[in-house]
């Protein structure tokens, strides 16, 4: 099923859009496999999840943590540690 | 109980904040407003939102910050876009019997608002660079003691 992929902050500007719908394939089950694919789809993708410490996720409107599995989601957030307040 | 949340672009008056609050016949009302720090040649603060989620997620926050304290009434605003030095990025501010727990709830809506809530700030400077905010490990241990103390009280 296809997910809504969306990128805030840096990993926005490294990947170079703020979102786009992605098919996953087949065989990834959580967020983390997710980028390990993501990543091989360009420069850009490398750099912005190359540091997975660095990175926070929300499925759905909801925070959760990359090994968080995707089956089901519609919408899926990448981004850095938030910095609002 | 009531409860006002706002995620807008547009600057809030305090005063009429304030008032709105102290109307619904409290002891206290307690507020904290987070401003854009001006120097090293700072030309803007630019904040990013999550249109949706944000909303939702100050909206959980505020809910919490219900269950915890004995409020009548709290305000949540957060500001989004491109702010000056000097300008105005959040308002916190609550409204209870007694000065305790107007307090305690509006340094812990402000502690949570900081760390779980999807804001993302990035500092333009006048020649032109830009730099995104790093989450501070003082933010998240603030907004962590809150999460290992009681039912209420302070962290």
């Amino acid at each position: 099923m296809a997910i809504e992929l969306l990128y805030f902050a840096w990993v926005r500007e490294a990947i170079g859009c703020d979102g786009e719908r992605i098919e996953p394939p087949a065989g990834a089950r959580d967020v983390a496999a997710l980028l390990d694919w993501l990543a091989t789809q360009g420069e850009g993708y490398a750099e912005a999840f190359a540091d997975r410490a660095r990175l926070r996720c929300a499925i759905d409107q909801q925070f959760t943590t990359l090994d968080a599995a995707i089956a089901g989601a519609k919408e899926i957030a990448i981004f850095p540690p938030v910095t609002g307040g | 109980m009531s409860i006002r949340v706002l995620v807008q672009e547009a600057d809030f008056d305090i005063g009429d904040e304030l008032a709105r609050l102290q109307a619904l016949g409290g002891g206290g009302v307690a507020s904290f407003t987070g401003v854009v720090r001006g120097g090293d040649e700072l030309a803007a603060l630019h904040l990013e939102a999550y249109p949706g989620m944000t909303q939702r997620a100050l909206d959980d926050i505020a809910a919490q910050a219900q269950s915890r304290f004995p409020l009548l009434g709290l305000t949540l605003i957060h500001r989004y876009g491109t702010l000056v030095p000097g300008a105005r990025i959040v308002l916190v501010a609550t409204v209870a019997r007694h000065r305790g727990a107007a307090l305690e709830a509006c340094a812990f809506l402000i502690d949570w608002a900081k760390t779980k809530a999807p804001f993302w700030k990035q500092e333009r400077f006048a020649d032109g660079t830009a730099r995104w905010i790093e989450q501070t490990a003082t933010d998240t241990d603030t907004a962590a003691m809150w999460d290992a103390s009681a039912e209420h009280g302070r962290p």
